[in-house]
């Protein structure tokens, strides 16, 4: 027995952030969980068009899970205790609602099956638990974006200057190695660099306005280091229906004219 | 032995309906025999005729016999109040309930960013030529409290703002339903809905 696990008949027990529920056949579920210690697990759950557990199948709800199954490559079955609903938090706003359905939609896209991700995990969790403070949630939303880059491998190195090494008026980030580049450093280069507002290195008191600029940056990494990276498919379009609406809520035009999938 | 191979295909299709399986495909097959005058052969010449004549309201998504539903073709239900819908099945329990008066537009699912659902596979561009085209005063968003359902409405708000009256269903605790049993959600959003007695 390690980390829950019963190795001879393949069961574990663990919690996890549910991430989607696809119907299979008439009363069964795939769900698509986010477990603490087993990463992205999918399992099969029996019942789950009961009415009983409606509000725990939505999206973002923390799921105390036991998986089962009678050989470690098989789908397996789940059976599920909610532990904690957060549907009802994001839907009262719209902003906090289109930035869960871009979580969801990004962890879906981006984690490996079956691999563990603790920090991600946690990061998450912390994420989703602000879903009720609409005014603070972007920039959790951001520092989450960061946090995933680095866990996936494509973090972001905002320390100093990629080409003088200096770390003073550090205002541009490197679009091909993710690392800061200094105003002086940035030379004739400049039209090509992505911003680097202070709200992405942690600093200032994060206006909306600099939020956005530094989802442009982290959204150029998901977009052209991480998709390509997971096989070339599309970043999921929840992303830029959240920015959007983000660009909504500022009172700012958005550059695009995103429609949600 | 062509004859019970019919009475299987028949109970092999039976199992396929919602809510029936093998058991009682075969249960529901035999009682159909049975009572062949009876149940039988009007059911048999009535699946004939629906086949043959059901098809989706060009106006508004319902299921009906004809090109416009009964819904949409009757005047006294054109009060400027349009409903939306997720299903037919909604549509249907709307009407179960006996309240709503107007008339109503189903989007034929909701938009979903992991099964790759978008406005333009919904019946969302419909529902805007609608509003201005049947003089429509109310939009009353009656989508399913899930994520998907109020995406859905967020999305439709943001297209009909300011050109129409918007609302939606209010959520709370159920007729019957005991607050232990509820989730915090729902709890959350009757008690942020609450009325003053």
């Amino acid at each position: 027995m390690q980390n829950g696990v019963n190795s001879a008949a393949m069961e574990w027990r663990d919690t996890g952030i549910l991430l989607s529920v696809k119907r299979h056949g008439e009363t069964s579920a795939i769900l698509d969980v986010f477990t603490k210690d087993h990463g992205r697990h999918a399992g099969v759950l029996r019942g789950a068009s009961s009415r009983k557990i409606a509000a725990a199948l939505q999206p973002g709800s923390d799921l105390d899970v036991s998986w089962r199954a009678r050989l470690e490559d098989h789908i397996g079955s789940y059976t599920i205790e909610p532990v904690k609903t957060r549907a009802g938090m994001a839907m009262a706003n719209r902003l906090t609602l289109a930035g869960l359905n871009s979580v969801m939609a990004i962890l879906a896209f981006a984690l490996p099956e079956r691999e563990s991700q603790l920090r991600l995990y946690n990061d998450t969790v912390l994420l989703l638990d602000l879903l009720d403070h609409a005014d603070v949630w972007p920039l959790a939303y951001l520092k989450w974006e960061l946090a995933l880059l680095e866990e996936l491998g494509f973090g972001l190195d905002l320390s100093e200057c990629a080409a003088t090494g200096r770390n003073d008026e550090l205002i541009y980030v490197s679009p091909k190695s993710g690392r800061a580049v200094s105003r002086h450093g940035a030379g004739e280069w400049a039209d090509r660099m992505l911003p680097l507002p202070p709200v992405l290195a942690g600093k200032g008191h994060a206006p909306d306005d600099e939020i956005l600029l530094a989802l442009k940056t982290t959204g150029h990494f998901l977009e052209n280091k991480l998709a390509p990276a997971l096989g070339s498919k599309p970043l999921p379009s929840a992303r830029a229906a959240f920015i959007d609406r983000y660009h909504r809520h500022c009172g700012t035009l958005p550059q695009s004219d995103a429609k949600p999938e | 032995m062509s004859g019970r191979n019919d009475i299987d295909a028949l109970i092999d299709l039976m199992a396929r309906l919602p809510g029936l399986g093998p058991r009682s495909a075969r249960r529901a097959v035999l009682h159909l025999i049975r009572k062949r005058a009876l149940l039988l052969t009007p059911l048999s010449d009535l699946m004939q005729t629906v086949a043959a004549t059901a098809r989706e309201c060009l106006n508004c998504g319902n299921v009906g016999t004809g090109d416009i539903c009964e819904i949409c073709s009757n005047d006294a239900r054109a009060n400027g109040l349009l409903c939306v819908v997720e299903d037919v099945a909604d549509l249907w329990a709307m009407e179960r309930s006996g309240t709503f008066k107007g008339r109503y537009h189903v989007l034929g699912g909701t938009l979903s960013a992991l099964d790759s659902i978008g406005p333009d596979e919904l019946r969302i561009p419909k529902l805007i030529d609608r509003v201005t085209s049947e003089e429509i005063t109310e939009v009353i968003l009656a989508l399913n409290a899930t994520v998907d359902g109020q995406t859905t409405a967020h999305y439709i708000a943001d297209q009909l703002e300011g050109r129409v009256a918007l609302s939606s269903l209010a959520q709370g605790v159920p007729i019957g339903g005991e607050l232990d049993y509820l989730d915090d959600g729902t709890i959350s959003a009757a008690l942020t809905a609450r009325k003053r007695l």
